[in-house]
C-alpha cells in the first residue's frame, strides 16, 4: 500500500469534530425527509381541494382539511431571488460558509427556499429543486441548474450532500460473493482510493475473488463476520481509515420455517446477517463516528445490503427473510447512533438478486453489477434507502400502501 | 489390586517425574481460524469454533475474564463415537457418555505415511503397507489405536490443510480393505489421523463411501482426527489417552489427546 499523497492534517492540532445542522422537524415536516431518503422530492397535496403546499403543515392552508398526501414532484421552477449568508451563527453552517440561498417559484405553484448549486444562473433562471439529506439526515432543498453541467457533483454543496466513494478508503466485508465482487469493482470504478475486500475461508477459492487483486486499489484481507476475533483483528488494522463500509456479508439459503429441520441453518443466517452486522458495528462504528469530519478524507457512510424480504416475510425464503428483518431493525438503531456524527446509513433492499441461491426464482432478478452501480449512485446522491429494482419498488409500494395486505398476498 | 500393579503405576509416576516418560500433546489449539470440515452447501454444517467474551475486568464483570465458546462436536482435534455413522447407530455403548472409559486409554501404533502423503495427497493406506510396517516394527497388538502419520498437522496454512480444488478435498486416508483388515485381523480400538477426517478427502467416491467411518463405527470402534505431533511418537510403545467430553448421546467431541511416550 502506498502512502496517501494528499495533504495530511497537522497531528499536533485538535481533530476537526463532526458537527451537524439542526435535526428537529415536526412530525408533519418529516414527510419531506421520508421521501428524500429514497431520492424523491414530494410535497403535501390536499385530497379535498387539490392545493399543494410548502412548508409542510398539519392542515391544508386553503381549506383546513387534514386529508393531506405526500406526492412526488419534478421540482421544476424559476429562481426568483438570491441571497448569501456569509457569517452564520451555528457551527456547522459557519464551518461551511458562505451559503448561497434563493427563493424558487415551482411550476406547481408554490414557492420554496433552497440552497443554490454554484452553477445556478442569476435570477430569473430555470432550476430543478431536489430534496437532499443533509449531514443530520434531514431533508433540505437544493436548486440545481436546469440542465447538467460539467463537474456537477464537484460543487461544495453537492459534496456536502454526497457520500461518494471517490477518493475514499472503503471496505467491502465479503468479496467471495458475486455481489461483493461487483461492489468492490464498482467502488474502484467510482474512484475509491483504497478498496479493502474481506473473505472468510479463503481456501474455498471462491470464483472471482482472487481476480479482484488485479485492480490496483484492491487489497484482499481475511474477514469472517461470524468470528469476533477476526472482525476485531481487521478493525485493529484498518478500522481507523475506513470511510465507507459496504457490508456485503450474507448467508443465503432458501428455507421456510418447516422445510428445514432444526435451527442450525437459520442460526448461521442470523450469525452472518444479523450478528455479523452487530460485530462490524461495534468494531468499526466508533472509529468511523470519530473520523466523520477528518481531513483529507472523512468517514461518511455505512452500507447494508439487506433484502426487500426484510419488510415482509417471503415464506419460501422464510428464515432468510427473518434474519434480514433483524438486520434492518439493527440498522435503524445504528442510524440513530451515527446521526450525531453525520454518518449516513444506506440500507439497500434488492428484490431477488441473480445469484445461485435464487436459481429457482423467476425473472426479473437484479444483476449484481447493476445492484452495485445503483448503490454507488445512491451514495453519490446521498440516499438513505435504496430499492434498486422493479420487484423491490413494487414490494415497497405495496408495503407502504398496506403492510397487512402485502402479508396476506405473500402468505396466500 | 496386586502389589506389582501398584508397583508399575508407581514406576510410571517415577518415570514421569524423572522425564523417562514424556507426555506428548497430540492436540491442535482450538481457535476460530482452525480449519473446519466443510460439506457441500446443501448439507447441514458443523459449527466452527467461536469464542465470545463474557467479561474482561470491565463493566460486564469487574474482576474476572471469561468467555462463552461454541462449536460442533466434530470441531478441532476430536473424537468420533460409533453413533456418528449410520452403520453404528444401533450398537450398545456407542455414544460419548456410554463408551467404556477403558477404551480411552490404549497402546498407539504410529504408521508413518508422511512421504507418501507428500508425494500424493490422495494417498490411500493399504493392507500391504500395514503388513510391511509390521514386518519392521512388530504386529499391531489387540485393542490398539492405529494412528496414520502424514505430517498434515504441520500444515499451518488453512489452504494447505484443506487442500481443496474443484473436485473437493485432497487428503490421505485408509482404503476400504485396510480398514476391514485393521478391525477383523487386528481388532484395533480405533483409527486416528492428522487430517480433518479419518477418511481420505475423496473418500465419498470409495466403495463404500467413507469406509473408515462406515466399517470402524459399524464395528463399534472409534475415530480421532486433526491430531498433530505424531512425529514425536515411536512407531510402537506409546500409550494414548483420549477421553471425549461426556456429552449425553454425543456423536463425538473436541478433546485433549495425550500420549505417554518413552523419552527418545
Amino acid at each position: 500500500m502506498t502512502m496517501d499523497q494528499r495533504p495530511h492534517r497537522n497531528p499536533a492540532l485538535p481533530p476537526r469534530r463532526p458537527t451537524t445542522p439542526p435535526i428537529l422537524r415536526s412530525r408533519f415536516a418529516l414527510g419531506l425527509t421520508a421521501a428524500a431518503a429514497s431520492g424523491r422530492f414530494a410535497l403535501q397535496e390536499c385530497l379535498d381541494c387539490g392545493a399543494i403546499q410548502y412548508p409542510p403543515r398539519e392542515a391544508c392552508h386553503c381549506c383546513l382539511s387534514d386529508r393531506l398526501e405526500w406526492r412526488p414532484r419534478d421540482g421544476a421552477g424559476t429562481l426568483l431571488a438570491v441571497t448569501c449568508v456569509r457569517k452564520p451563527y451555528e457551527t456547522y453552517f459557519r464551518e461551511r460558509a458562505p451559503w448561497r440561498t434563493g427563493i424558487v417559484r415551482l411550476d406547481c405553484g408554490v414557492s420554496v427556499v433552497a440552497y443554490l448549486h454554484g452553477r445556478c444562473a442569476e435570477p430569473p433562471a430555470r432550476v430543478r429543486v431536489r430534496a437532499c439529506l443533509d449531514r443530520a439526515g434531514r431533508a433540505v432543498l437544493a436548486a440545481l441548474p436546469d440542465k447538467d453541467v460539467t463537474d456537477m457533483t464537484d460543487d461544495p454543496l453537492m459534496r456536502e450532500f454526497s457520500n461518494s466513494p471517490k477518493g475514499r478508503h472503503v471496505l467491502v466485508t465479503d468479496g467471495t460473493s458475486e455481489i461483493g465482487q461487483a461492489m468492490a469493482i464498482a467502488a474502484a470504478e467510482a474512484g475509491a482510493e483504497t478498496v479493502w475486500v474481506g473473505a472468510s475461508e479463503r481456501w474455498k477459492a471462491a470464483p472471482g475473488f482472487e481476480a479482484l487483486s488485479t485492480i490496483p486499489q484492491v487489497t484482499l484481507l481475511p474477514l469472517d463476520v461470524t468470528d469476533t476475533q477476526s472482525v476485531d483483528t481487521l478493525a485493529g488494522q484498518i478500522g481507523g481509515k475506513v470511510d465507507i463500509l459496504f457490508n456485503t456479508a450474507e448467508f443465503h439459503r432458501t428455507h421456510s420455517a418447516l422445510s428445514r429441520r432444526g435451527v442450525e441453518t437459520a442460526r448461521v443466517e442470523m450469525e452472518v446477517n444479523y450478528f455479523g452486522l452487530l460485530r462490524l458495528a461495534q468494531a468499526f462504528g466508533p472509529a468511523m463516528s470519530a473520523r466523520a469530519a477528518e481531513v483529507p478524507t472523512n468517514a461518511v457512510a455505512w452500507v447494508n445490503v439487506l433484502s426487500v424480504f426484510a419488510l415482509a416475510n417471503y415464506p419460501s425464503q422464510g428464515t432468510f427473510s427473518a434474519s434480514k428483518a433483524a438486520a434492518l431493525s439493527l440498522a435503524q438503531c445504528l442510524r440513530a447512533e451515527f446521526r450525531p456524527a453525520g454518518l449516513r446509513v444506506l440500507n439497500v433492499f434488492p428484490g431477488p438478486v441473480d445469484e445461485a441461491w435464487n436459481q429457482t426464482e423467476l425473472p426479473p432478478k437484479i444483476a449484481p453489477r447493476r445492484l452495485a452501480a445503483d448503490v454507488v449512485r445512491a451514495l453519490e446522491d446521498g440516499l438513505e434507502d435504496l430499492f434498486p429494482d422493479p420487484v423491490a419498488r413494487d414490494w415497497y409500494e405495496r408495503w407502504r400502501a398496506d403492510p397487512k395486505v402485502l402479508e396476506l398476498e405473500l402468505t396466500a | 489390586m496386586t502389589t506389582s500393579t501398584l508397583g508399575s503405576l508407581a514406576a510410571l509416576v517415577a518415570d514421569l517425574a524423572e522425564g523417562n516418560v514424556e507426555v506428548v500433546d497430540l492436540t491442535q489449539t482450538l481457535a476460530p481460524d482452525m480449519p473446519r470440515i466443510s460439506l457441500p452447501p446443501e448439507f447441514g454444517q458443523a459449527a466452527p469454533f467461536r469464542m465470545e467474551e463474557i467479561s474482561r475486568y470491565d463493566e460486564r464483570g469487574a474482576s474476572w475474564y471469561w468467555n462463552n465458546f461454541s462449536c460442533g462436536e466434530h470441531t478441532g482435534t476430536h473424537f468420533d463415537a460409533p453413533i456418528h455413522w449410520v452403520s453404528g447407530r444401533n450398537l450398545p455403548d456407542n455414544t460419548t457418555d456410554t463408551i467404556p472409559p477403558r477404551s480411552f486409554v490404549g497402546p498407539a501404533c504410529v504408521i508413518n505415511c508422511s512421504l507418501e502423503a507428500e508425494q500424493d495427497p490422495d494417498f490411500l493406506l493399504t493392507v500391504d503397507f500395514v503388513t510391511d510396517w509390521e514386518a519392521t516394527y512388530g504386529r499391531i497388538p489387540p485393542r490398539a489405536w492405529v494412528l496414520m502419520r502424514t505430517d498434515w498437522g504441520k500444515r499451518t496454512d488453512p489452504a494447505e490443510f484443506q487442500n481443496y480444488d474443484e473436485a473437493g478435498q485432497h487428503s490421505p486416508g485408509p482404503n476400504p480393505d485396510c480398514v476391514r483388515f485393521l478391525i477383523e485381523e487386528r481388532d484395533v480400538l480405533g483409527f486416528g489421523t492428522e487430517t480433518i477426517g479419518t477418511d481420505a478427502g475423496q473418500a465419498a467416491h470409495l466403495r463404500p463411501p467413507y469406509p473408515c467411518h462406515f466399517y470402524m463405527h459399524g464395528a463399534n470402534r472409534y475415530g480421532l482426527q486433526c491430531l498433530t505431533n505424531l512425529d514425536r511418537l515411536p512407531p510402537q510403545g506409546a500409550v494414548l489417552i483420549c477421553p471425549p467430553l461426556k456429552i449425553r448421546k454425543g456423536s463425538g467431541s473436541p478433546l485433549r489427546v495425550l500420549a505417554l511416550a518413552p523419552r527418545t
